[in-house]
Formats: structure tokens, sequence, C-alpha cells
């Protein structure tokens, strides 16, 4: 959900360990011609009834804590719920979409969501590839760097966001002190200012999350099978050239499936921003959740906030689709 | 042998930008901990160092005087354990089905949890509280960590399914072969096997916990349920008006326990980060 996504941690994609990919376990039949990667394991026998008590307690939670809420939540937007009122919940249809449609605000809080999530998923793919190239390589700091991209990974959202504050801090802050000490003047009040609150909160979404996208790509490249690039050097290709004809394309669909998965967790992002600036100033990092949390905890308006939220999701089903789509064929091209 | 190797001034370039990487990742987190044991003229001071002059445990003092940092350390611990160890209890038998048969349900449940992680919260939130409200349990615990074990549910799930795919099926039948029913295979020949997939499951699972921001926020509203990310925002003022030093103790507090886990767990989450990424 949507966190373990977060970040939780963002981390759900922890995934299938101990299987490495290429490497088919001894005395396994082979995987059958379609899709090999997805029928593996699955050959076994059709679940028995006797195996509904294994089935259960995770159903249960999953059916009455998830599955539930969502389509519940899905059901709310058709209504006038409000929180703590005494009159039943009516069904008003359409009328919560239409509000939307109408709200400047909310439009704005969208368009500022896009901004921050193009951003930060953009700037995070584009960082993490070089680190991956980078990290590839046989230097020396190589296992330094690996094991300090834990950090941003570990730490809670709201602490990230805490030290980060501290490092923007405009009177004392190690931003300031940096471009001080540099003689690039005297610095500002980077997450107050109109026209700097949205860049630098996409950078602090940039730190948190680039480990993780670091790792996924690295985890790509090593993917890749050496002989092709020997193959290309032997026959005269340059650096750039290897990279367009053998490492981007077996690097493409994890490109993808961890793109579109960045973006869909950004845009559902909450908390960083929350402890960085509260939405401000003037609802300039207002991002969409941001916006719904205030709608219905604030003003208590369930209805209209739960629209909010499947307006979202429509949204990332987009991305959704495209995620499925780079794990499918992720899962062809091995 | 990659896609760009290079002598010289290739090499030096490529030593900057990993320099360069470093100073990115590492320097606020450095500047975190510097301010956490730095007095408070220091932090004020218009130049302040990287290594505090006159280094103090005062911020501490003050931060656990502020708030009441070990009741919410001590909530937030409660609340990640539950659902770390629900979590992995629950999680294991339908991740073994998952991993071992072939039914609709399967296809059913992989789809669910790549579908669970894209989900806004908000869409969820509303109506969670709403069922809690009905059930008495917002501002609860209890009702944290029903949210939380569903929360975590999908990533333990598609962690322990790779783990129990990873046990060769071999091995099970020998024990069938042996005579071995299905839950004395499982408890005598699999469950053991699994043990190292199980305990980092749960820790991942604890450590998600333990970070979680926005079901807390919502969900607990006494002081005396709230879990530590909540309370540490009572730190936070207006921006530059806030107590810095205390603040700076507290958010390095706050995290010591997950980069310990994650010290731990490390090599288990890039494998299977790795294994993942490309599955994923």
């Amino acid at each position: 959900m949507a966190n373990v996504m977060a970040a939780p941690k963002r981390s759900a994609r922890g995934a299938a360990p101990g299987r490495r990919p290429g490497r088919r376990r001894p005395g396994r039949r082979r995987p059958g011609r379609r899709r090999p990667g997805r029928r593996r394991g699955s050959g076994g026998p059709a679940l028995g009834p006797g195996a509904w008590f294994l089935v259960l307690p995770a159903l249960l939670p999953i059916l009455i804590l998830s599955v539930a809420p969502l389509l519940h939540g899905i059901a709310l937007a058709f209504t006038d719920a409000q929180s703590g009122r005494t009159q039943a919940t009516r069904w008003i249809g359409t009328l919560n979409f239409q509000d939307l449609l109408h709200d400047t605000l909310f439009w704005d809080s969208f368009r500022i969501g896009l901004l921050w999530a193009v951003g930060v998923t953009a700037l995070q793919f584009l960082l993490a590839l070089g680190l991956a190239l980078l990290l590839d390589q046989d230097l020396r700091l190589r296992w330094l760097a690996r094991t300090l991209a834990i950090v941003p990974w570990a730490m809670p959202e709201v602490v990230v966001g805490m030290m980060w504050r501290l490092v923007y801090n405009p009177d004392a802050g190690l931003l300031n002190e940096t471009l001080h000490d540099l003689g690039l003047g005297d610095g500002r009040a980077w997450l107050s200012g109109l026209g700097t609150a949205l860049p630098a909160v996409i950078v602090v979404g940039v730190w948190a999350g680039l480990p993780q996208t670091t790792v996924a790509l690295l985890a790509g490249l090593q993917n890749t099978p050496r002989e092709l690039h020997e193959a290309a050097a032997l026959d005269g290709a340059g650096a750039w050239r290897r990279f367009r004809s053998v490492t981007w394309p077996a690097l493409r669909p994890v490109a993808l499936a961890i793109t579109s998965l960045n973006f869909i967790w950004n845009l559902n992002s909450f908390a960083l921003v929350y402890v960085l600036t509260g939405g401000g100033p003037g609802g300039r990092t207002r991002l969409p959740m941001l916006f719904a949390y205030e709608e219905a905890f604030r003003y208590g308006q369930f209805g209209y906030a739960a629209a909010m939220g499947c307006v979202l999701v429509a949204v990332v089903s987009v991305f959704l689709a495209l995620y499925l789509v780079g794990r499918l064929k992720g899962d062809q091209d091995r | 042998m990659s896609a760009f190797r290079g002598r010289g001034p290739a090499r030096a370039g490529q030593y900057a930008a990993l320099l360069a990487y470093l100073a990115f990742l590492v320097f606020p987190f450095l500047w975190l901990v510097s301010a956490a044991f730095k007095p408070a003229r220091e932090l004020g001071a218009p130049h302040p160092t990287w290594i505090p002059q006159d280094p103090t445990l005062d911020n501490f003092r003050q931060a656990l005087e502020e708030q009441p940092l070990l009741r919410a350390a001590g909530n937030s611990l409660i609340a990640a354990v539950a659902a770390a160890l629900l979590a992995v209890a629950v999680a294991t038998p339908l991740a073994y089905v998952l991993a071992r048969h072939r039914s609709r349900l399967t296809a059913a449940a992989t789809g669910w949890v790549v579908v669970s992680q894209a989900f806004p919260l908000v869409l969820l939130i509303i109506p969670l509280f709403l069922i809690l409200k009905n059930l008495h349990l917002v501002d609860t615990r209890t009702g944290l960590v029903l949210v939380y074990l569903v929360w975590s549910l999908p990533f333990a799930l598609w962690m322990l399914t790779g783990y129990v795919r990873a046990v060769p099926r071999e091995l099970e039948e020998a024990a069938a072969v042996d005579g071995a029913g299905r839950l004395r295979t499982l408890v005598s020949v699999t469950a053991p096997l699994l043990a190292p997939g199980l305990v980092a499951t749960a820790l991942f699972a604890f450590v998600t916990a333990w970070n979680e921001f926005f079901f807390a926020l919502v969900l607990l509203k006494s002081p005396e349920n709230q879990t530590l990310p909540v309370v540490l925002t009572h730190f936070l003022g207006a921006e530059g008006a806030a107590d810095l030093g205390p603040l700076a103790a507290a958010a390095f507090l706050a995290t010591l326990p997950s980069l310990v886990v994650f010290a731990v767990i490390q090599r288990k989450i890039t494998g299977g980060m790795a294994a993942g990424a490309v599955k994923a």
C-alpha cells in the first residue's frame, strides 16, 4: 500500500530475495516457453480446500482493511460525507467531481503535484543512472558509496524533512553557509521564498529516493551480459555507442518500471513536504495529498477529499499500467 | 569493463563525480548530527563550524524535557514490533501458497500486491478512519497496529514468496515421500530454511512502521498515544523560528534504531532489491 511503498518507506519492492536473476536452480524442469519468469514456482498443484487455513489469516485483514476501504473510499466520493455530522450521508452523484472541476485551489495543487512528481522522478532517474554507471566501475570508494547510500533510505521521512530544514535554515543553515563561503551572496530563506520553495523541496525528494533508484538501476546494469560489452568494444564501439546499443536496451525494462513506480510514489507523497513547508508559502508546495488531507481532516469534507483521491487514482492508473508493462517486458527479456 | 572506462582525466572525472555524490548524500546528515551536539549560542552564531567547538548533550536533555520522546518511542516500538510480528505470522502461510500453488487466488493476490502500492493513501485513510471509529479503535494503538499490519503485508508477501521459492521443492517432496504430512513438512523442513528470510522481513516491517507518519498523524489524537514521528513534528515552528538544537537531537535519536536495523539487513535489502528490481 502506498507505502510499502512508503517508504513504506518505499520498500516494497524489496522483493524476491534469494532469486538471483539468471541463475537457474538445479533440478528444475525447463521453464516453459512463455514468460518463464512468471511461471516459475507456480507450477504446483491447484489449491486444495485444505489450503484455506493458510490463506485466511492474511486474506481477512487484506479484505477488511485494504480492499473494502478502497471500494468504500471510491463510493464516498459520490456522497456528501462529512466528519462529525449527525444527519445521514446522502448520495450526490458526481457533484463532488463537478466542484473539483471548478476548484482552482485543487488544480493549483494538482499542477504543483505534477511538477513535483515529474521533477523528482526525472532528476532522480538521471542522477541515479549516472551513479549506477559510476558504481559499476572499479572505483576505490565504491563500497563506501554503497554503504552510505543506505542512510537516506533508513531515515524516517519526518526526520529527513527536519534535517533539510536545518540545511535550508536562512540564518545558519548549511546551504547558505556554503554559498557564503564560496562568495555567492548572503543566501536566502529557501523554504519560504515563493520562487524557491518548490525547487527546494524537489531537491529533498530527490535526496530521499536516490539510493533506491540507484540500487535498482545498478542491479539492472549488473544483469547485462559482460560479453556483449566486450564484443562491442572489440568492434570499436565507443562508450556512448556501447551505452546506446548494449547497456540501455538491457536496462530499459528496469528503468521503465522503477521510473513509473517512483512517479506514482512521488505523486502520492505527503510526509516530506508536510514537514518541510506544510504546503506553504502561499500554497506553492501544496501537493494534492496535503490538500486532500486538509480537506478531509481539517475541514471534515470526507466526500470531497475522496473525490480528489479518485482523480489521483485515475492519473496513477496510467503509470501503473506503464509499470506493469515494464514488469512484463522484464520477464520476457530474461 | 563497462559503459565508460577511462584513464587519466576520465578517471579523475569519475572520482570527482563520486565525491560529489558522497557529499550530497552525507553532508546533510553530518550537519544534523553536528547541530545535535552544538550549544545554542554556536547554533545561533553567524558562521557555525562542522565540528562543535564546545560539544554538549544539553540539546538531548532539553528535547527529552520538551516533548515526551521516551513515551512516544515506546508507542512506536510497540506498534512496530506488533505489526512486524503479525505481518510475518499471517503473510508466511499465504506466501507459501503463492509460491507453491497455482490458482486464481495467486493471480489476485499478486495483482493486489502491485496495485495496493499505487493508491493514494487519502482514498484509504478516510474509510479506514470510519471503520476504526465504528470499532472504537480510532486513537488506539490496536487500531494503528491493524493498519500497519495491512500496510506492510504487500512487501512482506513479496519478500516471503521469494524466500519460499528459493527453498528447493525437492526437499519438501523428499519429506513427503518419507511420510511427513503437509504441516509436518512445513514446520520441520521449510520453516527452518526460511528463518533468515522471516527475520529480514520482520525487520523490514519494523522499520516501515517505525518510520511511518501519515496514518499515525490521522489516527492518533491523544498525546499519550502518539508515535515518535508525530511527536517529532512538535519541534517544528515557522522556518527559522524553531529551537534548532533540541530539534536536531530528537531527530538524530529517532533515526538511530532504523539505521541500526538497516545496517544489519543491508545486504538482504540490496540483494533483494537487486533481484526484485529486475523482476519488479
